[in-house]
């Protein structure tokens, strides 16, 4: 194996790790900022990937939606969550153990049979034009009901959003 | 295999050097800048101690910043709160590598180059959250959220008035963009894009009249009220090369890039022809800077989706429909 083969294993395997690494301290911390700076870590790392990969297009805009957008959005959330001394005060338990677990065992076997079901093409044999311009042709005209259908559900979330927001604030507590 | 990779990894080097450099450069020259032009605005002299008109004040003030005690508060978040400047320098040091100096001068010139500075720059809200959370001060708290609205909100118009020139050129790279401008320059056409773009871009390096992150009255300093030292350096560092970015990107894709009336220095002219315009367009946000009062965060929310994001779909809907029949 060549030098240069060598130093592609390595950073594949760097990127693979930040995904994992980041994914489980977004699992296990208890403070709601680590946890979204570990999901910002994983999602950095499968841009990596995707860069890996051959795809810089789709490592960008993965990095400006997720870790630029969805992100931030979540940090939103501290607003309403605890602060770290009053996680250290009550300690936030597991709600119900059982159904997390059920949940998380679904999951799994589903993504599971979903990869074991696929004919995995290696990315060296892939062939194409993968342009911008194809990447966007194709998204107007092949996937175009697919591509208007994520736009109806970030419709449904705006919504949403709007009715949750529209009793306003209270006048007493302003 | 050694050998043909030796030659890319100095490339590497010496582009990561030279740009680390510049980013310390333009700071303490947009420091000088900043101060004195700030002084004269207000008819004080402004600072006259070190070297003739205080042109070595900056030195002097980099040293004292990295000679000074690192402070860290007691009840923040030890590790996060040493890691945000760190982190702060990334999104501002990555863009050079597409931004094209001249003809020639570009690290790399990746043909999805606009992109590539976006995306990165939108990891800047995400260290400055980092930075306002982990001190655990409320007013810290107070800017980075404040930050985050307002980034997170003049992003679209940005984007939007980014994309109408895209629409006319058909590409991201942006030396691309530079040579759709042989015949005219873009600013003449777009000039709503343009505007837009630049009241974004204000809006995006949180400098007043958009300064509410940092708003000394009522947050102390914002975000990096606890930083001391380097930390604080680096923040002020990030935030001068953040104001370079800005102004690239409205020179590279609105004021022509590097062409301009030939000089005589041969290859040489539009390295000069790009910095003159960046310097230009800084001055003129540092002019902005001292000239108006600070907004209200409800009028600079209000401005942004009632008229900002309005105005500039309405303009890149009609260049699509002119791009289409012209």
């Amino acid at each position: 194996m060549s030098f240069y083969q060598n130093v592609n294993e390595i950073i594949f395997f760097v990127f693979v790790f930040l995904v994992l690494f980041g994914g489980i301290m977004a699992v296990r911390s208890r403070i709601l900022m680590h946890a979204v700076l570990g999901l910002a870590v994983s999602l950095l790392g499968v841009a990596g990937l995707y860069f890996h990969l051959g795809s810089p297009f789709l490592a960008l805009m993965q990095i400006l939606i997720y870790v630029g957008a969805v992100c931030i959005m979540i940090v939103f959330g501290i607003m309403v969550g605890y602060t770290p001394s009053e996680v250290r005060e009550q300690g936030i338990g597991v709600a119900n153990p059982f159904l997390a677990l059920t949940a998380g065992v679904a999951v799994f076997i589903t993504l599971l049979i979903a990869i074991s079901r696929t004919v995995w093409t290696p990315a060296a044999a892939v062939q194409g034009d993968f342009s911008l311009a194809y990447l966007g042709e194709t998204l107007m005209y092949r996937y175009c009901l697919a591509f208007e259908l994520i736009s109806v559900v970030l419709l449904t979330a705006i919504v949403g959003a709007i009715i949750l927001a529209r009793g306003g604030r209270d006048e007493e507590h302003f | 295999m050694m050998e043909s990779l030796m030659p890319e990894l100095i490339r590497m080097v010496v582009a990561a050097v030279l740009v680390v450099a510049f980013v310390f450069l333009n700071a303490m020259i947009m420091g000088y800048l900043e101060r004195k032009l700030s002084a004269h605005i207000q008819r004080r002299p402004g600072l006259m101690e070190v070297g003739p008109h205080g042109i070595l004040q900056l030195l002097i003030d980099g040293l004292k910043l990295i000679g000074k005690q690192l402070v860290i508060p007691e009840k923040s978040d030890h590790f996060l709160f040493r890691l945000a400047p760190v982190l702060s320098f990334a999104p501002v040091v990555l863009p050079f590598i597409v931004i094209p100096f001249s003809r020639k001068l570009v690290i790399r010139d990746l043909d999805v180059g606009l992109i590539f500075i976006l995306a990165i720059s939108s990891l800047n809200v995400l260290t400055i959250l980092v930075a306002g959370w982990s001190s655990n001060n409320k007013y810290s708290l107070f800017g980075a959220v404040r930050s985050v609205a307002q980034n997170i909100s003049y992003e679209i118009p940005m984007l939007l008035s980014l994309l109408a020139v895209v629409l006319m050129t058909g590409t991201f790279s942006l030396q691309g963009i530079v040579a759709a401008q042989g015949k005219i320059w873009f600013f003449l056409i777009q000039p709503i894009a343009f505007i837009t773009y630049i009241i974004a871009g204000v809006a995006e390096t949180n400098r007043a009249p958009f300064d509410l992150p940092e708003a000394e009255s009522e947050l102390t300093a914002g975000y990096h009220t606890e930083y001391s030292g380097m930390g604080f350096s680096l923040f002020m560092l990030a935030e001068y090369a953040n104001m370079f970015i800005v102004c690239s990107i409205a020179t590279t894709l609105f004021l022509g890039g590097w062409r301009g009336i030939p000089l005589p220095f041969g290859d040489y002219s539009g390295i000069i022809w790009f910095f003159l315009k960046v310097y230009g367009l800084m001055v003129f946000l540092v002019w902005i800077r001292w000239t108006y009062p600070r907004t209200r965060f409800d009028q600079l929310m209000n401005f942004c989706w009632k008229y900002l994001i309005p105005f500039a779909l309405v303009n890149v809907l009609v260049t699509a429909v002119l791009v289409k029949v012209l």
